[in-house]
């Protein structure tokens, strides 16, 4: 699950990571305000931040700095309902604009690979990471924190010299790696991301310029099967960018992805069910989306998953793809007979089920007269001459 | 001989009392697999399986008294990493863990006690590992086999038995098919199970079936062309249609940045001389054409 920049710098203040104080804004009047307050505690000029999901938001015209109220009002107005990758801007980030010296790059993700956590570093901050790593690989610096002890001093020291980090900076900078792993592993994140990590020139009450290190953006990816345990992390879903249908989906417990084609699909197992979407752009068509019922599925499950598919309008064809395991084909064929029943706007549909009880399955389907497949690639070949025939 | 599971496996089931591990250790025995003990702490002494399977306190119990070597893990993500790290303990070299939802840090400390330990680790979030009519452990439907020579090794489980299935109708049957899990952290990755399959005197041909997210395939295509030459393979690969971004069921199943694509992994096998099908069904007659004969 991705979180707000918002959210993601409060997950990383818990730990004690050096965030410069911001504000979220919903409206121009409360940029305006939140913008006041900063220039009045000594900021030069603010910077308004649009508060989306989606990367890219900077070369979007979604992040502005502003030197006085008024303008940041104004700056405001332009970026709330502006659109980012089909993503309108409800809320901002308000804060003071600091005056950056050098921007760095810090991550910890989830590496695959070498199965632990590992801490990416790169002295080529601000610019997409992914960019970097194409560009210039060498320019990443990687270090794997100890799978028992975790990321270690010397590890983030080693990190931060090879990022050219010297005093005053480099202690502080260990003590932002090892921070950002602890944000890690206090969240069940797969990703923490710093970028820039900047150090920056901040005049002191006695007037002098000092540098110090600061996280000036922060970005966080949740563990979905870590969910469970961090009771305040479903209040940091932003509703708001969730398709509609998804979040039905999550309360019915089904795993859902809405996709913009028109083949509805409904399958069981997720390696199956992706490989079914893939089946049907093969043959021409396109998946309406993505849907597992899972291992074991009853009827009722079944009734909600056709409920969930009907409920998208692009849906010109139904394909239920059921390999029996666990699974047993007859409760599914009730299920879709059930749903068949109740459905408000007559879809045509092609179901293939094999496995345990495809036999009885099979009769119940036939008695409802229901068109059948008996191999996956006939249903999708079916399934797309379907929904082609009914936009016909 | 066939890998991982066979005639000499003797298995131990951590949560033989709980709906999934009882069900599933019914069909196991049916399928003739020897199932010496379960565990369930607080009900050792007691019998479950219509009383033909002795009930342990602890793993430990259960290699001691009973003589377990296997394990298979069908205790839920809470609890499951704690039952792998007793299996280890307990002395149990093959574990297999079918639980799903475990969040993924927790399997760091776990896979580096199983790697210290010299043990391995099959999952977490699979389907487990079947060598047919020899040995089933974890929940891959029996009717979909058939015994002969062909290695599978899988991230997924439904689509798996979709491809054995095809397999089977096509009269080519396994050695042994292995569901690694579709999880970012797994115990044994595509190139493990290769090694494995590729010192198997009874594994003459392998198929192979990713998803997107991470570079395992990417590996194993390397290790495959280096390796592997004149051992006849065929590839598929789930989420050719995936959007980036999204997780697609599996937690492991993710294209980030740009990376983990179908097309990626695709163009790695094909690289590597391996055939990758359009659709599962297509894959035994991609395993003939690159030379088995069954």
């Amino acid at each position: 699950m991705k979180i707000q920049e918002a959210d993601a710098k409060s997950l990383m203040l818990a730990q004690g990571l050096p965030v410069p104080a911001w504000e979220v804004a919903r409206t121009p009047q409360e940029v305006r305000a939140a913008a006041e307050r900063f220039l009045a505690a000594g900021a030069g000029r603010v910077v308004v931040k649009a508060q989306v999901l989606v990367g890219g938001r900077g070369k979007a015209g979604g992040v502005k700095l502003a030197g006085t109220p008024a303008e940041a009002e104004e700056v405001g107005s332009r970026i709330i309902g502006m659109d980012i990758k089909g993503i309108t801007v409800r809320k901002v980030l308000v804060a003071a604009a600091a005056e950056i010296v050098k921007e760095y790059y810090l991550g910890a993700i989830l590496d695959r690979v070498s199965r632990r956590i590992v801490l990416m570093a790169s002295a080529e901050g601000g610019v997409e990471i992914e960019e970097v790593a194409r560009q210039n690989p060498e320019a990443i610096h990687r270090v794997a924190a100890d799978p028992q002890l975790g990321l270690l001093a010397f590890q983030a020291r080693g990190l931060g010299l090879a990022i050219g980090l010297r005093d005053p900076v480099l202690n502080p900078f260990v003590a932002i790696a090892r921070g950002l792993y602890a944000t890690m592993t206090a969240n069940d994140a797969d990703l923490v991301e710093v970028n820039p990590l900047a150090v920056v020139a901040e005049s002191g009450p006695d007037g002098k310029v000092r540098q110090r290190l600061v996280c000036l953006d922060a970005k966080i990816t949740l563990d979905d099967s870590g969910l469970a345990r961090h009771r305040n992390h479903e209040a940091l879903r932003d509703l708001d960018e969730e398709d509609p249908a998804d979040a039905r989906a999550r309360d019915l417990g089904i795993n859902f992805i809405h996709l913009e084609g028109t083949i509805g699909c409904m399958v069981n197992g997720a390696g199956l069910a992706m490989t079914t979407m893939d089946l049907v752009k093969h043959y021409g068509g396109e998946p309406a989306n993505f849907l597992d019922v899972g291992g074991g599925a009853r009827h009722e499950t079944v009734r909600d998953a056709m409920e969930l598919i009907l409920a998208d309008p692009n849906v010109k064809a139904i394909l239920v793809n059921i390999f029996g395991g666990i699974t047993r084909g007859d409760e599914v064929a009730a299920g879709l007979i059930e749903a068949r029943a109740k459905q408000a706007r007559a879809v045509p549909m092609v179901v293939r089920i094999v496995g345990t009880n495809a036999a009885e399955a099979a009769r119940l389907l036939r008695e409802a007269n229901l068109e059948t497949a008996a191999s996956l690639d006939e249903a999708a070949e079916k399934a797309v001459a379907l929904a082609k025939g009914a936009s016909r | 001989m066939s890998i991982l599971v066979g005639l000499g496996t003797r298995l131990v089931v951590q949560g033989i009392t709980g709906r999934e591990g009882e069900f599933h250790t019914r069909a196991s025995i049916v399928y003739g697999t020897t199932v010496v003990a379960g565990t369930r702490p607080g009900k050792g002494g007691q019998f479950a399986i219509d009383g033909t399977v002795p009930i342990f306190d602890t793993v430990a119990a259960a290699v001691r008294e009973a003589g377990a070597n296997t394990s298979v893990i069908y205790i839920p993500a809470a609890g499951a990493p704690d039952a792998i790290l007793e299996a280890v303990e307990a002395g149990i070299k093959t574990i297999v863990c079918i639980t799903e939802g475990i969040p993924a840090l927790d399997m760091i400390p776990v896979v580096e006690a199983v790697r210290r330990a010299d043990a391995r680790l099959i999952g977490p979030n699979c389907p487990g590992v079947t060598s047919p009519g020899q040995a089933k452990v974890g929940i891959i439907p029996a009717s979909i086999h058939k015994p002969c020579r062909a290695g599978v090794v899988s991230r997924s489980g439904t689509l798996t038995y979709e491809a054995v299935q095809a397999m089977t109708d096509a009269g080519i049957g396994q050695s042994t098919c292995v569901g690694i899990g579709g999880d970012p952290i797994i115990g044994t990755t595509f190139l493990d199970v290769l090694k494995l399959f590729r010192d198997d005197p009874d594994t003459d041909a392998i198929v192979m079936i990713g998803e997107i997210g991470g570079s395992a395939e990417e590996e194993a295509a390397a290790f495959a062309a280096e390796h592997l030459r004149g051992v006849p393979m065929a590839a598929f690969i789930a989420g050719r249609t995936a959007p980036p971004g999204r997780r697609m069921g599996h937690a492991g199943a993710i294209i980030s940045g740009g990376l983990g694509t179908a097309a990626e992994k695709i163009a790695a096998l094909e690289a590597a001389g391996i055939r990758v099908a359009d659709s599962p069904t297509q894959l035994p007659r991609l395993l003939l054409e690159a030379g088995y004969r069954p």
